[in-house]
């Protein structure tokens, strides 16, 4: 007996590239070696270290406590000013953590442009992981999210004093379940990687322990998000169910070779795939949780929900809906086109009464994703396309709106009304011209790379007949320009009298890393705006899967 | 229409459009302590944009103004049939010079009054977005200029105006982006259904799309109310026009004066290239609509400007009634009509961009546009009150100043097309009259009093950059016929494209007339009315649009009374238009491929 068994030894298991799984390994390897290190090695002295790292299980009693040390901590001298000298800052631990999660972000970008190259799909795990094209396509955008906001972390966590080694953690972990949403070929494979990237994110939501309203976020998006999981779920269940098989392939090749003649629980399981994805994606009317979480949330953590998280979700949402149940589309296209009107009408117009800046991004966030889903709704290569570029496209200005905002938010990452805003054309006129650009590309203007984005998902939509849907877009956009306005008329042609009386100590020095986010953000934008060819080229050869 | 390449010179036209751009880099990258060098800089890069403008005006060869010429293409976004193509023709040259002449006259006429660097620059990218739009040939081109030069202009009224500026700022750019937005999903829509229908592969080449026409006529018409919408807004016409005092009252001196003179015009032109020339069915189709909207605004600007109590509003609404004048010249849709709207597109940014700089520079003296504290002004500033005068009167149409060429042309055109809507339209001239010299009567006349006293003249500057003004008002007045020989082809080869494209139409719209002795009765009084204006105006140039026009009403109706008619001259000009297929552009006009 035993030696039938030592006779086969080596136990002989399926070939796994694991070169190929690098755009998901990375960042997990890479989050694990951080989570080690930093609770093995005492970063700081004593007393310092307690002050810095809060706990990462935010308990009740712990939190209060971080709150109330906070209280004192707020009459204590600017950390900022603290550490002013740059040998410290350079070898502080913030600066460290976030150096490692920017490399190993780029680590992670050179091995999907390494696997792009190589131009063969890697199937791994029996064929439920795929890294195709379109995988490493949202894969980079994922990654190079992580990689444009990692730059602002240090000095937002000594600021706002948010534990930097957690967050950074965190970071990865999210990235990598983002990854493998995107490579997923199997409903259970993408709802392990969504729960990964979801959880990861329901704990950096609430990271901020000094703000009730970080809290609040955490909590908002941590029940809303397991009410949904349970909807996908039971939508997984059921599509099991109706055709037998949890693979993409295998359910679009089900599909196409027997016509379903009680489609009762399709449906429903489709219906419920929806529901879940949806809230994801923060369509409406799933939508509830993300104003009062984009808000709560500490404001890189806000960038990357905007961005990377939002661009696994719609990859998702791709991989279910056009790849496996595009022979369906009949059946769920006329849902996507009620979800999409709902999403742009309701995040422009909300977006246009904001008066808070982080909410008005937070609510363009949600009409971003209207125009991404009308994008899905034309269920064609070109829409995939266009969704793929719009995610690109956002991406970049999402990080880096969120991370002018986070410059701006001062101590208590909250002094981000329209108000603080007021006269920052004169104050800080390149900080200002920055955000304005942001705000214009998102506003869809010319020359941007939001326009392109916006020219690419109304090309789908006229291509597929959904003309309605397309004027909807355009409409709303005009709406949400109205919002993009307002942040720039407060900071531009503000009363003379109110340049900023409380403001001035509300905007500290940006530092180097935000500083190089936003030219980096600002660049790209522009970039994809006048030659868009190159990432046009890229987002069509990924949509061809 | 073909295409011509410029061989002395070919990327003329681009470089015409980014040399401005280039200016405004090269003033963002200048540091802040040099606010002595923003101005400079401003205008050599608008003057190089100006000679090159004059450059390409001299070298625009007038035989072939049907076709665009300084040609060029590159490729943009190739995987969308997206290109970088520019041209000129006879529709586009003047507003181009005119656009390019203008900038730096402004630049130089009004000073920033605060942060002279953004605002210099915010200048030269208008500059360049508006040169853009007058020479782009691709659809997703045209789009993108037409829409950048919101954001220049939104901050130039949000920074630098006065009064309720963040409102008018953010009105004006709400409005007219709502308008464009439906365009965009209109010209994303026309190149996806011209591919089906022809088969070939996608693309937004105005001309490749404009000359084959296969689209399926209600779609068409869709697609024209889609585009119009967006010119619309821009001209702006009667029911969306509320912008246009709001924006041009609190923008600062120089963003009225391109505001008038140039942007209004990305309207007009926009509806002849792309409403006539891509839509020629839907045009006449909707010609009626356009002509009624166009009367309303001639009417109800004209009545608006005699009430208003600020002056630059009063100015303001005159240009809702003057562009009024060139909506109903563009849809006559008959040469006249047609060549006297380019023409007055013009003359309007002429005249009107000189009126906001003198309204301008009354309100740097006296600080103060309303008119009921001005008065006496002649007596303080008689060299400024001259200027006003000569500015004024061409607005109004007078005789021998270039308004009077260019509205003739349209009412003639307009008579022929709908003759009741010119009669109307004809006392939008005297209500033109009655506001401007009223205007001119309250501000100039009676006693100075108090500051008014005090208020100097013309500074050698301010007279410098009103002597062109001046001097393009005077000479396309007396001598409009350089002008008109440019346009006339490229107008000539639209009318045709229109002929050719619309099963039933006649140049000037016969059959609105049913009867025959009316249509006689028209005739007559419309060529004796004609031949008295026209000696007024240069001779050559009258001649040749009498005889064209009879020509062309003796095509489209019939034989039994060409003979008498067409007597007057020209009589190759009448073959050509009654044969029918070929207009005034003659062979060129024949598809030449891209």
């Amino acid at each position: 007996m035993t030696g039938a068994v030592l006779a086969q030894l080596p136990v002989r298991t399926p070939p796994v590239d694991w070169a190929g799984l690098l755009p998901v390994l990375l960042p997990a390897a890479g989050a694990l070696v951080l989570l080690m290190v930093r609770s093995l090695v005492p970063s700081r002295p004593r007393g310092r270290a307690d002050r810095r790292a809060a706990p990462l299980h935010a308990g009740e009693g712990v939190a209060r406590a971080a709150r109330e040390r906070s209280e004192q901590e707020r009459e204590g001298p600017d950390p900022d000013a603290t550490g002013r000298h740059l040998p410290q800052q350079v070898l502080q631990p913030e600066v460290l953590d976030a150096v490692w999660t920017f490399a190993v972000a780029v680590a992670g970008l050179v091995s999907v442009a390494v696997l792009w190259q190589r131009d063969a799909e890697v199937e791994a795990f029996g064929g439920q992981l795929v890294m195709d094209r379109m995988a490493l396509f949202v894969a980079a955008v994922v990654l190079g999210s992580v990689a444009l906001a990692a730059p602002t972390l240090p000095r937002y966590c000594r600021r706002v004093g948010v534990a930097g080694a957690e967050l950074s953690v965190l970071i990865l972990l999210a990235a990598a379940g983002a990854v493998v949403m995107a490579g997923a070929a199997d409903l259970i494979v993408l709802f392990l990687g969504l729960e990964t990237m979801s959880i990861a994110a329901y704990v950096m939501a609430a990271l901020n322990l000094r703000r009730l309203e970080s809290l609040e976020a955490g909590l908002k998006y941590f029940v809303l998000g397991a009410f949904s999981t349970a909807f996908l779920l039971f939508g997984i269940a059921l599509v099991y169910g109706a055709t037998g098989t949890t693979s993409l392939d295998g359910i679009a090749g089900y599909l196409d070779t027997y016509i379903v003649l009680r489609d009762a629980m399709l449906l429903a399981g489709l219906a419920m795939l929806l529901v879940g994805l949806g809230f994801k994606v923060a369509a409406v009317p799933f939508h509830a949780w993300a104003p009062d979480t984009y808000v709560g949330a500490p404001t890189p953590v806000t960038a990357l929900m905007a961005s990377a998280v939002k661009a696994a979700g719609f990859a998702a949402l791709i991989r279910v809906f056009v790849e496996a149940l595009g022979v369906r589309a009949d059946d769920w296209r006329p849902a996507v086109f009620a979800l999409a009107c709902a999403t742009l009408a309701v995040g422009s117009v909300l977006a246009a009464v904001q008066s808070d800046a982080k909410r008005i991004l937070a609510y363009s966030s949600i009409s971003h994703a209207g125009f991404i889903l009308v994008g899905v709704q034309a269920a064609s290569d070109s829409g995939v396309a266009a969704v793929l570029f719009y995610l690109a496209a956002y991406a970049v200005i999402a990080v880096g709106s969120f991370t002018v905002v986070a410059v701006l938010s001062g101590r208590t990452d909250d002094r981000t009304g329209l108000a603080a805003l007021a006269g920052l054309g004169s104050r800080k006129p390149a900080l200002a011209l920055g955000l304005t650009i942001l705000l214009l590309a998102q506003a869809g203007v010319p020359f941007t790379s939001g326009f392109v984005a916006k020219f690419s998902v109304i090309s789908a939509a006229v291509e597929a007949r959904s003309y309605w849907l397309a004027i909807v877009a355009m409409v709303s956009a005009v709406v949400a320009a109205f919002a993009y306005l307002r942040v720039v008329v407060a900071m531009y042609f503000g009363d003379e009298g109110s340049d900023g009386s409380d403001a001035d100590d509300a905007s500290p020095a940006m530092g180097l890393g935000a500083a190089s986010v936003i030219v980096v953000a600002v660049l790209f934008t522009i970039a994809a705006g006048i030659v868009p060819g190159l990432l046009e080229s890229l987002s069509s050869t990924a949509a061809g899967f | 229409m073909g295409a011509l390449a410029s061989t002395s010179f070919p990327a003329a036209l681009t470089v015409l459009v980014l040399v401005p751009v280039a200016g405004a880099l090269v003033l963002l990258a200048m540091p802040r302590t040099r606010p002595d060098l923003f101005k400079p800089v401003a205008l050599v890069a608008s003057t190089v944009s100006a000679v090159l403008a004059v450059w390409v005006l001299a070298e625009f060869d007038a035989g072939s103004a049907a076709v665009f010429q300084f040609w060029q293409q590159y490729e943009w976004i190739p995987g969308w049939g997206v290109s970088w193509q520019v041209g000129v023709d006879g529709l586009s040259l003047f507003l181009v010079v005119m656009t390019a002449l203008i900038f730096p006259l402004a630049i130089v006429g009004v000073d920033a009054e605060h942060s002279p660097k953004p605002y210099y620059a915010w200048m030269l990218v208008l500059e360049a977005g508006c040169l853009g739009t007058f020479v782009a040939l691709d659809l997703v081109m045209f789009f993108v200029f037409f829409e950048i030069v919101l954001v220049p202009m939104y901050f130039l009224i949000g920074g630098w105006g006065h009064g309720r500026r963040a409102y008018a700022a953010i009105k004006f750019f709400l409005f007219t982006m709502f308008g464009s937005a439906l365009m965009l999903v209109a010209i994303v829509a026309l190149a996806f259904l011209h591919s089906e229908a022809s088969g070939g592969a996608v693309t937004f080449d105005l001309t490749a799309i404009a000359e084959s026409q296969v689209l399926a006529t209600d779609t068409a018409r869709w697609l024209f109310l889609a585009f119009a919408l967006a010119f619309a807004v821009k001209v702006p016409l009667f029911p969306v026009h509320t912008w246009l005092p709001d924006a041009h009252t609190n923008a600062p001196t120089a963003g009225s004066v391109i505001l008038a003179a140039v942007m209004l015009k990305l309207g007009t032109y926009g509806l002849v290239r792309f409403g006539l020339y891509l839509f020629p069915e839907a045009s006449v189709y909707f010609a009626p609509l356009m002509i009624t909207l166009g009367v309303i605004g001639i009417i109800y600007g004209a009545v608006a400007a005699a009430m208003q109590r600020d002056l630059k509003r009063l100015v303001a609404y005159s240009s809702v009634a003057h562009l009024g004048f060139i909506v109903i010249g563009t849809f006559a849709l008959n040469t006249e009509g047609l060549t006297g709207g380019v023409l007055q597109m013009v003359n309007h940014g002429v005249s009107t961009g000189a009126l906001f700089l003198l309204v301008g520079m009354i309100y740097e003296r006296r600080h103060t546009r309303e008119i009921s504290e001005l008065g006496g002004l002649q007596k303080p500033a008689p060299l400024l009150a001259a200027v006003f005068m000569v500015v004024m009167l061409s607005s109004v149409g007078l005789p021998g100043l270039n308004g009077f060429v260019g509205e003739l042309l349209v009412l003639l055109g307009a008579f022929n097309a709908h003759r009741w809507w010119a009669v109307v339209a004809a006392a939008g001239v005297i209500l033109a009259a009655v506001y401007l010299l009223w205007a001119y009567q309250r501000v100039f006349h009676g006693p100075a009093t108090g500051a008014n006293a005090e208020t100097p003249d013309l500074r050698w500057r301010e007279g410098l950059v009103m002597a062109p003004f001046i001097a393009a008002i005077v000479f396309m007045g007396v001598y409009p016929k350089p002008v008109i020989e440019r346009i006339e082809p490229a107008v000539d080869a639209i009318i045709a494209h229109v002929g050719d494209n619309v099963a039933g139409f006649a140049e000037p719209v016969a059959d609105v007339h049913p009867s025959v002795s009316l249509e006689d009765l028209a005739r007559s009084t419309d060529k004796a009315d004609h031949n008295g204006g026209g000696a007024e105006h240069s001779g050559g140039d009258s001649g040749g649009g009498a005889a064209e026009h009879s020509g062309g009403n003796s095509g489209g109706s019939g034989a039994e009374h060409s003979g008498g008619d067409s007597g007057g001259g020209g009589a190759e000009h009448s073959g050509g238009n009654s044969g029918g297929d070929s207009g005034g552009g003659g062979a060129e006009h024949s598809e030449e491929g891209g």
